[in-house]
């Protein structure tokens, strides 16, 4: 008898740090020990914390272990499977408190979260149809085909109130009743796996831990809106999920829950991948479905809507992996159950990544409603290394930053709008006092101008020109008249842009100037970072009381401006030739090395009268003037 | 596929996950300290997971734990029911380990001869 079962993460974050290794050393020991008849190796999605990865959940007793390394793995055994204890040091810790956690219903990052849509992720073997089917799977699908008619499964997906996770928040069962009331045939349904934001991974998780959810939400919106194909656009960066999802696909044409046919009804329902090559633009609904038709990804002016005329001109259903993933579960469970979480507004549960300056870099799912604060200091854990919070950017590149005020701000699509973001889907990039939010802004906008399709000039020009007064600004060369060039080209980008790329590319912009204009005007006024950030406006000397002379600063130089002062077991950085790069910095053991930023006051200490070529240098370096 | 089958097919394959769900009716706690372990308690629990396997019965897990404090009385097994009762077997061996799922684990009732200790936790 199997008399436990020992979950790891195969999500592609723990499979770069090294789930591979650790399952294989784990299989081995197993049976070296003789504890394979007893012991199950399952590799599960996503379970969340991404940053403690490997990690690892024995199940009975629910222990969750994390950083699990293959050189860990005899010990592991030892203790936990032979002598049933937990093996402590792996356990993890309580971010504030440094408490060691026992199992996962104790730890804070689990405890807090409601995981519908994420309900068997972590949880079941995303290559394993029965266990998605031991988890009630496919039997909303069955329900529906069986007993519902499609107005009623409209009708529960409107009364359930979800919204498109999509970024946009369109109630999905107005949307669906659009399509499946248009004459025109056929219809298509299209998931949209597109996610391209920087630093956001909740559809990946979906896709790579629970592929089999999306298929049945994509065939019961088939069956209620008149619709035998469906597609899955995903990108090719995905390729893990693109595998499990061929899987998944597989497996369920071979048990007849996609083909023709189904549950005996009548209804068929066929379901393709479409593989894009990662233009962020693609995510765009119009631009995704002509990149189905096999036409360069770029979007068309709306109307005409999707509903009205999509794919091939048909009358086509886009929604995002969540809102496919979520379908089944409100069929199950019935709308007034889904309608118990979140708020009057907004129902429902919603998928966050967690990355930037936070303990628990991962993913987590709550509840619409839960706040700011919430999300990132209980679930999240907060800040890490003392630090000090700053601003939190909700949406991906083109959502909004929200500073430290707004924290306690619940989560909304309105609430969000109101501080200048967005939902997006999903992502939340937190960063610390040690981020420049004009270099912040700058490196969202770069993104923004660099995956413009091109189509419309206020895209393709103007984020062009807004990243080159944030460039100016960055580098002390911009004046005051700039900020309200960069104000008023903004806001003409996000009023004239053709699809949602350019009309949110600004909001970095918008957002920074509105809570952080003093940063600005710091770069502009004082020429200083006060993040200490922008390079051209850093300053790097060394403390002459601190430097004990091992010329390791001299060394890494990429410029070779640092020298030795004559006579002394001392260095000195000459400014003329030194290009901020902080290589110095960061080999100094002896923080002997001091950053400053250019209008602070500091005065770089005088010049000493001799200089010395470092040790290992070739003399060719002249020592200038 | 229909729906009649769909419903065999989530039956057979609950039994495979029903570990990761919890609450399951017994559990059978093996004392697997190293007097434990030198006393035959890995044997005694081969023995109940073969035995329990064979019988098919699904609402039972079986978990290891160090040691419980009866060292001069090992192989120690603590069968713990749902509703909080503890019933504490000492000196097992094989033989009487299969008893044991026969008769507490089968048919509700403790082999009262083996049993040293019995509580009640809420």
């Amino acid at each position: 008898m199997i008399r436990a079962h020992c979950l790891i993460c195969a999500g592609a974050g723990c499979i770069s740090s090294g789930a591979h290794a650790l399952k294989e050393a784990l299989t081995a020991e197993l049976k070296q020990r003789g504890l394979d008849n007893e012991i199950r190796i399952v590799e599960t999605g996503c379970m969340g914390p991404c940053d403690l990865g490997p990690v690892m959940l024995v199940h009975p007793e629910g222990t969750f272990y994390q950083k699990v390394t293959a050189l860990d793995v005899p010990k592991l055994v030892e203790e936990h499977f032979i002598k049933g204890r937990p093996y402590q040091p792996l356990l993890p810790k309580e971010a504030p408190t440094g408490a060691v956690v026992n199992t996962q219903r104790d730890f804070t990052f689990f405890a807090k979260q409601q995981k519908i849509v994420l309900e068997n992720c972590g949880l079941i073997d995303p290559e394993n149809i029965h266990e998605y089917i031991a988890r009630d799977g496919y039997a909303a699908l069955g329900k529906v085909l069986t007993s519902m008619k499609p107005e009623e499964v409209i009708a529960e997906i409107k009364a359930s109130g979800l919204r498109g996770r999509g970024g946009a928040g369109f109630p999905t069962g107005v949307k669906w009743e659009l399509t499946a009331k248009n004459p025109v045939k056929p219809h298509y349904v299209i998931c949209n796996a597109d996610e391209g934001d920087p630093g956001a991974f909740m559809n990946r998780a979906v896709l790579e831990g629970d592929p089999h959810k999306i298929i049945e939400g994509m065939a019961i919106g088939g069956y209620a809106m008149g619709a035998n194909n469906g597609y899955i656009y995903i990108r090719a960066e995905y390729p893990l999920a693109v595998k499990r999802l061929q899987i998944a696909i597989q497996q369920a044409y071979e048990l007849g829950l996609l083909g023709k046919n189904l549950f005996e009804t009548g209804f068929d329902f066929d379901l393709e991948l479409r593989i894009g090559a990662g233009a962020f633009v693609c995510g765009e609904e119009t631009a995704l479905m002509r990149s189905i038709e096999g036409r360069r990804g770029q979007p068309q002016p709306r109307p005409p809507f999707p509903a009205q005329r999509g794919l091939w001109g048909k009358p086509t259903n886009i929604n995002n992996v969540e809102t496919w993933a979520t379908v089944p579960i409100i069929i199950r469970n019935g709308a007034s159950w889904y309608g118990q979480f979140g708020t009057a507004r907004t129902k429902g549960t919603k998928v966050f990544a967690l990355a930037g300056k936070i303990r628990n870099t991962g993913l987590a799912e709550v509840p619409f409603g839960t706040t700011l604060r919430e999300l990132i200091f209980d679930i999240g854990g907060g800040i890490p290394n003392g630090k000090k919070f700053k601003a939190v950017q909700t949406g991906g590149p083109s959502g909004g930053v929200i500073p430290a005020q707004y924290l306690d701000t619940p989560i909304e699509y309105e609430t969000l709008q109101a501080l200048g973001s967005i939902m997006g889907s999903g992502g939340m990039v937190v960063v610390d006092e040690d981020t420049c939010m004009v270099d912040f802004a700058r490196f969202f906008l770069e993104f923004c101008c660099d995956e413009s399709c091109g189509k419309c000039p206020p895209c393709r020009v103007g984020t062009r020109q807004l990243l080159n007064i944030l460039e100016r600004i960055c580098s002390g060369e911009a004046e005051l008249e700039d900020l309200d060039r960069l104000e008023e080209l903004a806001l003409m980008v996000k009023d004239a842009s053709l699809c949602g790329l350019g009309q949110t590319a600004p909001n970095p912009v918008l957002t920074t100037l509105k809570y952080f204009r003093d940063e600005y005007l710091a770069h502009i006024v004082e020429k200083r970072c006060p993040a200490r950030v922008c390079r051209d406006l850093l300053q790097f000397t060394i403390i002459e009381e601190k430097c004990v002379g091992c010329s390791v600063c001299a060394r890494v130089c990429p410029v070779e401006t640092i020298f030795k002062v004559g006579g002394q077991k001392k260095y000195y950085i000459v400014q003329d030739k030194c290009i901020h790069c902080g290589a110095c910095l960061e080999a100094c053991k002896f923080q002997a090395i001091n950053k400053t930023s250019e209008g602070e006051g500091f005065i770089p200490p005088p010049r000493p009268a001799v200089l010395e070529l470092p040790p290992g240098r070739k003399p060719t370096a002249v020592v200038t003037s | 596929m229909n729906l009649e089958q769909l419903k065999r097919l989530k039956e057979k394959a609950q039994q495979q996950v029903a570990l990761r769900e919890g609450h399951k009716k017994y559990r059978v706690v093996v004392s697997m300290g190293t007097s434990g372990i030198a006393a035959g308690a890995r044997e005694v629990m081969k023995t109940m997971l073969d035995e329990i396997e064979k019988r098919g019965l699904a609402d039972v897990e079986v978990r290891v734990t160090g040691e419980i404090g009866l060292e001069d009385v090992e192989p120690v097994v603590r069968i713990e029911r749902a509703d909080g009762e503890q019933t504490t077997y000492a000196k097992l061996d094989p033989e009487k380990a299969r008893r044991i799922v026969a008769e507490h684990l089968v048919k509700g009732t403790p082999v009262e001869n083996l049993v040293v200790g019995k509580e009640k936790k809420p």
